[in-house]
């Protein structure tokens, strides 16, 4: 879908970017992350070409991306940022509707789409359609800035840190709500984040970068099992790196079906990280598990949670 | 507030000469009060007159509700109007008795009530809380009966109307010029004001020479200005005789244009570069990211939100320059100036009134329309100067 090989870049004389080499496939979530200062963002902001190479190709779906005029290119990858990035004299509804309007859909085709998108962010258009970003909270604008930059229903989209500036609990929702739209519409997505957290929960592949060059690209699993090297562990969190490979899973790969257990259940839904910091807060060794809408299902043994989670 | 309106209203009323009455336009002549002008008019409008008066003291006393602030302002309306009758019945009758030269001119009693009246008005539509485009309205409504009085003649034989009619062509043409002038201006002003100001929000290190340029202009006293363009430009009408022929020389309108438009462009410059100031970076960011062309970004995203701050700008411009281009007929270039300074000269206190009197109207009228525009444009867009503000705080 996205090639970048060999680029680099240097600002001022400074190198940002160095001989480095990325490919995005179809469909695929790949996060971008790296301390601040790494190059992920330049990395981002090669892809539309809002940063040119000094060297090194970019390509877009096969095609050399400098081949077609930026702004066309631009119009066929979705684009949000940290700060939204909003248009503070347009309604949400206009806001949402700007690629649309830049290609020229017929009004009518318009209106449905931004309708259809607010209803799938969960800003019901009949009450937000008609605000103006200022009359949003800081999670809502978001919001906005991701079904705008769904809008003209385009292959890819690059996100840069945009829930960076949101409360952990509006970051954890949006979270959510982006793996349900990637996976009902099976987009291809780049995401830039420093937040290892944010990145282990959305990716299906991330991209660890420091001083410009790749360190290692693999699975949330294999990065957390088998860091390439020190750098990596460390950014893994060394000493968290277990706990974060048990929030990957959930409780249900592991329920014994038909077990009992004493006090109040835990949703199948919940990861083999919460099953552990409960057992651990309760002093338990099982857990009683139900399903999302509250049947039991069978326990969770802590012996299980903590066997060596196949990556 | 009202209170203190109307206690002065009645001390202007008892204290201050309503109208005089001099035998020609030169000598100064005798006050004639309220009370004596209103003895002389018709019974009817002295017993409205008195009645309305009234009224309005009354206001004084009750709590001030929805309702009485109407009453208020209707009453301040009807006050300007009876006054104005009053002046020019008395007027009239005056003239009847006397010479063709005598003038009867308004004294500072009906200035200064008329002024009472138009604060107790405004006063009375600030706290009704209408839009302003109703208050412009209401005043418009207000001054219509003036208006009409002077089509139908009650107010001829007030000195300043004669003044008017005796110059009825010349009032016109320089009516006419005055705003050519400022017109004029204003369209140089936009020509090199918009693209100095985007160069300069774009170039930053430009900015700083360019404003201290500015802001010496600024400071020139006008009817210097005006004089040291005189040399250079006749110069130049003098080399291109191209230009001569169409109007530029040393006297005339075109320095006039000139030093306005240069006065005009700090305000213009510099609410162009607060304009593009409150332009967010990540709305711009965003915008090129998503596929705006340059052009785009500027039309659709950097101007609307830079607008209303050039409005006010432009506000301001029109403003002075209206007020400013009186001094240029000092040096021959017409407009209302020239009434006002022929009047200076000849020592005719009404002839400076019909200068300056429409100067004021103008500007009045241009700083309204100015505001109403701003605020139903603003009114279609409430998310655009305080988003803008918001945005580039975060």
């Amino acid at each position: 879908m996205i090639e970048l090989e060999r680029v680099s870049k240097a600002f001022g004389g400074a190198p940002v970017v160095t001989d480095l080499s990325v490919k995005v496939a179809r469909g695929e979530f790949v996060v971008l992350i790296g301390a601040s200062g790494s190059g992920k963002s330049t990395l981002l902001k090669m892809m539309n070409r809002m940063v040119e190479p000094d060297s090194g190709a970019v390509r877009f779906q096969g095609e050399p991306a400098h081949a077609m005029p930026a702004e066309l290119l631009r119009r066929r990858m979705g684009y949000a940022i940290q700060s939204t990035g909003l248009f503070p004299h347009w309604t949400v509804a206009k806001n949402v509707a700007a690629v649309p309007t830049l290609l020229c859909w017929a009004p009518a085709r318009i209106e449905a789409r931004v309708n259809e998108l607010l209803d799938l962010l969960g800003l019901p258009p009949g009450v937000f359609g008609g605000r103006y970003p200022h009359e949003l909270s800081g999670g809502q604008q978001q919001r906005v800035g991701v079904a705008r930059a769904l809008a003209a229903d385009p292959d890819v989209l690059l996100m840069d840190e945009p829930f960076g500036a949101l409360d952990p609990i509006t970051r954890g929702a949006l979270q959510q709500e982006l793996l349900r739209i990637q996976r009902s519409m099976h987009k291809t997505i780049v995401f830039v984040t420093h937040d290892i957290d944010e990145a282990l929960r959305l990716a299906t592949r991330i991209v660890l970068i420091d001083h410009g060059r790749v360190v290692q690209a693999d699975t949330p699993a294999a990065l957390l099992a088998r860091p390439a090297n020190d750098f990596v562990a460390d950014f893994m969190g060394r000493t968290e790196a277990g706990l974060r490979l048990l929030a990957l899973h959930s409780v249900a790969s592991r329920v014994r079906a038909g077990a009992v257990a004493a006090g109040a259940p835990i949703r199948a839904g919940a990861s083999l990280r919460d099953a552990l910091s409960l057992c651990v807060a309760r002093g338990v060794d099982r857990l009683a598990v139900v399903d999302a809408q509250g049947r039991p299902v069978g326990a969770v043994f802590l012996a299980d949670v903590v066997a060596a989670p196949a990556p | 507030m009202l209170a203190l309106l109307v206690a002065t209203g009645f001390g202007a009323a008892l204290g201050l000469a309503f109208v005089s009455h001099a035998p020609n336009r030169l000598v100064s002549g005798a006050g004639v009060s309220l009370v004596q002008a209103l003895g002389s008019a018709p019974g009817v409008l002295t017993a409205a007159l008195l009645l309305t008066a009234v009224w309005l003291a009354a206001a004084v006393f009750t709590r001030p509700t929805a309702r009485s602030h109407v009453l208020v302002a209707l009453a301040s309306a009807l006050l300007i109007a009876m006054l104005a009758a009053a002046a020019g019945t008395h007027a009239a009758r005056l003239a009847a008795g006397s010479a063709p030269l005598a003038r009867t001119a308004l004294g500072a009693g009906f200035w200064a009530l008329l002024l009472l009246c138009a604060l107790a008005l405004g006063d009375a539509l600030a706290a009704m809380r209408w839009p302003n485009w109703a208050q412009a309205l209401a005043w418009a409504a207000a001054a219509a009966p003036l208006g009409a009085m002077l089509a139908f003649g009650v107010l001829d034989d007030v000195s300043l109307v004669k003044e008017y009619t005796t110059r009825r062509e010349v009032f016109g043409a320089a009516l006419v010029r005055h705003l050519e002038i400022v017109a004029a201006s204003l369209a140089a002003t936009l020509l090199v004001g918009v693209p100095l100001g985007a160069a300069l929000h774009r170039h930053e290190r430009l900015s700083r020479p360019v404003f201290a340029v500015l802001n010496v202009l600024q400071t020139v006293p006008s009817i210097a200005l005006f004089g040291l363009l005189m040399a250079p430009l006749a110069a130049v009408a003098a080399a291109l005789p191209l230009l001569a022929r169409l109007g530029v020389s040393g006297v005339g309108l075109a320095p006039a244009v000139v030093a306005l438009t240069m006065y005009s462009l700090l305000p213009i410059v510099r609410s162009i570069d607060a304009g593009l100031r409150q332009v967010p970076a990540a709305a711009l960011d965003a915008a090129t990211g998503m596929g705006f062309t340059p052009r785009q970004r500027f039309w659709r995203v950097a101007v609307p939100i830079a607008l209303p701050a050039l409005w006010a700008g432009l506000r301001v411009c029109t403003v002075q320059a209206i007020g400013l281009a009186v001094v240029a007929a000092l040096i021959g270039a017409g407009g209302l100036g020239a009434i006002v300074f022929q009047g200076l000269l000849g020592s005719a206190l009404d002839l400076v009134l019909l200068g300056v009197l429409p100067v004021v109207g103008l500007a009045v009228l241009a700083d309204a329309a100015f505001s109403v525009v701003a605020r139903l444009w603003v009114g279609t867009q409430p998310g655009a100067l305080p988003g803008a503000l918001q945005e580039s705080q975060r």
